[in-house]
């Protein structure tokens, strides 16, 4: 299915360059805007321009594969108050991953491209100590920053089974989640950074990650091994959304709509 | 003159039916003021930044001038104003709209200004009281600022409808609007300050930023709120956003004019 839209999205070539330019553009921005803010500040917080730009680019590839691959669940809203959900129901394959092929498209990977090049620039330059378990980090940090963001998407997408379509306040988990963890948790107030890292572990996408990669100290006192978190917390995510989506296709189900 | 007036009543009182996307478009607004006003004190927390002709800004101002900003953002349209007029373009339905008895151009605005009506109250104000909760945030010092940043806004909803007036307009050269759509309003986001304020922008650099449209969109009207532009200064500042208005809205019309004999042209 993803082969028949890509093939789809090429026939319209320029109007498909156009947007995947778009998108390079669009997430190019937050990068624009904390290079352009460094010209004007020595530190963030006391960390450096490359010691963010490393966070931007970790967080910024997580979600970008994620909004690649698993961002088309928000179409349930659409499907939902349109009525065209159930054809999804009368096939064999799960519903979900037919949701995620219908709505799959190439320019998505736009995204993908200033994330990408900012982090190849930046871990050669940020100071970092290349042990075979630092190398080994940063896949595991962004496979998952990926998972989690995936589950995010897939939570915030079960709720309009429930409800009136609310994607858009998922959204200000994932796009928030996003520009949040683009930023050293340092900045934000204490109560914040308790609940960006102990309520929705929003640390683990980047902030503890390149805390342990840089050797620098964690915050309430985590142990440096938090460092390593990312999987543990994806996992228990990817659960906890299976199960929520799952519980919503059985009501929805089961309602009869 | 009194159908523009009537257009604008009837878009404001039409969008109060979104009623939950309005209070997911509160939430989004404040969750993104909180992140952005922490990571703005930390900017300025070692020193406010000079801005070139318009004082320093530092930690007072920051969280205040977040709030604001995003409270402004959608009810301006910076965040990318109606898709409708392309899409009326591509279904053809724009050929029953130019034959109407009155101004297309003068339609769209009065649209955009109901929108933006709504938009200021609906989401401009929760924003502001939820951020209070965490930060010290400020009313403008003076209440003259009260009339003067409101003819700020005024001027950047207009500005900002004449942007997406001619981005729009592309529609009738073009099959997909989108991409043009989305370079012109990002473009507008960086330049107006929202993704981050132009004190912090390198001085020659912003010298030249001021000059365009897109700073009178949101920074300039925030400014005037902080009461950073006062007298002469003040003056300046709504003369270039009057200037660009003129320009823009100039463009557009004759941007139309050519659209619509092609419209002719085509057959239809």
């Amino acid at each position: 299915m993803v082969a028949a839209r890509m093939r789809a999205d090429w026939q319209y070539r320029t109007s498909f360059l156009l947007l995947f330019a778009a998108q390079a553009i669009v997430t190019g921005a937050d990068l624009v805007a904390i290079l352009v803010m460094f010209g004007s500040i020595e530190g963030l917080a006391g960390w450096s321009a490359t010691e963010v730009v490393l966070l931007y680019g970790l967080t910024g590839v997580s979600f970008a594969l994620s909004d690649l691959l698993v961002s088309p669940v928000e179409y349930t809203a659409v499907h939902i108050k349109s009525g065209t959900f159930d054809q999804f129901l009368l096939r064999p394959a799960s519903a979900l991953w037919q949701l995620l092929g219908h709505g799959f498209s190439a320019r998505r990977l736009g995204r993908l491209v200033q994330p990408a090049v900012a982090l190849a620039v930046v871990l050669p330059r940020v100071g970092i100590d290349w042990t075979p378990a630092a190398v080994a980090l940063v896949p595991v940090t962004i496979a998952s920053g990926f998972a989690l963001y995936g589950a995010l998407w897939v939570a915030t997408a079960a709720i309009p089974f429930w409800t009136v379509d609310s994607q858009e306040l998922g959204n200000s988990l994932t796009y928030g989640g996003n520009a949040l963890t683009s930023y050293p948790l340092d900045v934000l107030g204490s109560w914040m950074r308790r609940l960006a890292t102990f309520v929705v572990p929003l640390a683990s996408i980047a902030y503890l990650p390149a805390c342990w990669l840089l050797g620098r100290p964690l915050p309430f006192g985590l142990p440096a091994a938090a460092g390593w978190s990312g999987p543990a917390v994806a996992l228990a995510a990817v659960l906890a959304a299976w199960r929520l989506w799952g519980h919503a296709i059985r009501h929805y189900r089961s309602t009869g709509s | 003159m009194r159908l523009y007036w009537e257009v604008v009543r009837v878009t404001a009182r039409r969008m109060r039916t979104y009623r939950a996307a309005t209070f997911a478009g509160v939430v989004t607004n404040t969750v993104f003021g909180y992140i952005l006003a922490y990571v703005l004190l930390a900017a300025v927390r070692d020193g406010p930044v000079e801005s070139v002709g318009a004082g320093a800004f530092g930690t007072r101002d920051a969280a205040t001038f977040t709030f604001v900003a995003q409270g402004l953002l959608v009810a301006v349209g910076v965040m990318g104003t109606t898709m409708e007029m392309a899409e009326r373009v591509k279904s053809g339905e724009v050929a029953l709209d130019l034959t109407r008895p009155y101004d297309y151009q003068g339609w769209w605005a009065a649209v955009a200004y109901g929108r933006a009506v709504f938009y200021l109250w609906a989401r401009g104000i929760a924003p502001f009281l939820l951020g209070a909760l965490a930060f010290d945030l400020r009313l403008p010092p003076e209440a003259w600022l009260w009339p003067a940043f409101l003819l700020a806004v005024a001027l950047a909803i207009g500005l900002a409808f004449a942007w997406g007036f001619l981005l729009q307009m592309t529609a009738f050269w073009i099959v997909d609007v989108r991409g043009p759509n989305q370079l012109g309003w990002v473009s507008a986001q960086l330049l107006a300050g929202t993704f981050v304020p132009l004190a912090l922008v390198p001085d020659d650099a912003e010298r030249l930023v001021r000059l365009l449209p897109f700073a009178s969109m949101i920074q300039v009207p925030v400014e005037v709120y902080l009461g950073m532009h006062r007298g002469q200064d003040l003056l300046a500042a709504y003369g270039v956003a009057l200037a660009w208005l003129a320009a823009l809205v100039a463009a557009g019309r004759l941007v139309l004019a050519r659209a619509e004999r092609r419209v002719v042209v085509d057959g239809g």
